[in-house]
């Protein structure tokens, strides 16, 4: 197929979606408007269960199962590319002996930052039933916060500094406890992923039960999944030569 | 207000389709791919929106104001936005994987079924 013909049914097609999205949105409640049900059922429910964020309620207590589902998802994702971009026939793992200098300035604002941003992302993960933010986000904030070892010292230093197999192996077992606190429910007779610790006094650090051990776990998982995926794409930037 | 916030979010998805359609490189691809599902987190976003109510988080030390903008359908943008990169970080490692194979990431010159 030719590109003038594929532009010519994307055309096509692009305008009978067009027509049927204005078609839903002619008809949907106004924008901005006060009827909202799931919300007016969500916001009860997390206060119910001493949850100030009610976003981390939604994903951590009501909807637990789509986050499991989610956390495989994560999982699967992180097999498949380190599946995809093994080391091939043909091709061997190859590490510089020196690095490539970075500008002093970029060095040193990285050595900065480091311990700043890994606090930044302990923060996010640990009052994520508080505050903006949670597992998932943290987790990105950890795993990229450690990639500034990169830009300040180099391949090597992070390379020494992160021990990508132990990754592997977190990113395997907080996906595990993931589950297991979710079967946790079940042995109680409360149901999968059920919240069933006690739920503590309402916008306190210990409190909503089960969303911020869930937060920490996920957070984890997070974190160790994104530094194995960065490490597979840096291995083949970096570390990999053909033959 | 009401057609723009939801024109953005059609516009953004056709946008990113039509950016699908004429790519030249896989890399371009996969970009244009999270710029369409960019719309649907606007979407998702607009269709909870309710004017003058606050954000649905009661951080300590803020009163509990009602009502807020909707939750669920921001939990739901949430898992969008973990899915759009899980999908990106496949979609990466495959045109790399193209790009060994057949020394190209052009779709145009993706013909023939190579091992």
């Amino acid at each position: 197929m030719n590109r003038r013909v594929r532009l010519l049914v994307f055309a096509v097609g692009a305008a009978g979606l067009a027509a049927m999205f204005a078609l839903a949105v002619a008809g949907m409640p106004p924008f901005g408007g006060a009827a909202h049900p799931y919300r007016d059922l969500a916001v009860p429910a997390a206060l119910g269960h001493a949850t100030a964020n009610v976003v981390a309620s939604v994903t951590f207590d009501q909807r637990g199962l789509d986050t499991l589902g989610e956390e495989v998802i994560l999982l699967a994702s992180v097999i498949g590319a380190a599946a995809l971009l093994r080391t091939r026939p043909g091709e061997h793992e190859h590490h510089p002996l020196a690095d490539p200098r970075q500008p002093e300035a970029v060095a040193l604002v990285a050595y900065l930052l480091l311990p700043l941003i890994l606090l930044i992302g302990l923060n996010l993960v640990v009052h994520g039933h508080l505050t903006p933010g949670g597992g998932f986000q943290g987790g990105v904030v950890l795993a990229t916060g450690l990639h500034l070892l990169y830009l300040s010292g180099g391949y090597r230093s992070l390379r020494r500094l992160r021990p990508i197999e132990w990754y592997q192996w977190v990113e395997g077992a907080s996906t595990l406890a993931f589950a297991g606190v979710g079967l946790g429910g079940l042995a109680l007779g409360a149901g999968l992923l059920a919240n069933v610790l006690p739920y503590g006094p309402f916008q306190q650090l210990l409190s909503a039960g089960t969303v911020p051990v869930l937060n920490v776990v996920v957070g984890l998982a997070v974190g160790a999944g994104a530094v194995v995926l960065l490490g597979q794409f840096l291995t083949q930037a970096v570390a990999e030569e053909r033959r | 207000m009401r057609v723009l916030a939801y024109g953005v979010a059609g516009w953004l998805v056709l946008v990113g389709a039509l950016g699908i359609v004429r790519s030249h490189n896989l890399v371009h691809t996969a970009v244009s791919l999270s710029v369409s599902q960019s719309g649907t987190y606007v979407l998702l976003l607009a269709v909870g929106y309710q004017w003058d109510a606050p954000a649905p988080v009661f951080s300590p030390g803020s009163p509990v104001s009602l009502p807020v903008v909707d939750p669920v359908v921001q939990a739901l943008a949430f898992t969008d936005i973990v899915v759009s990169a899980t999908v990106t970080a496949l979609l990466l490692a495959l045109a790399i994987q193209v790009d060994k194979t057949h020394r190209t990431v052009d779709p145009d010159r993706l013909q023939s079924l190579r091992g």
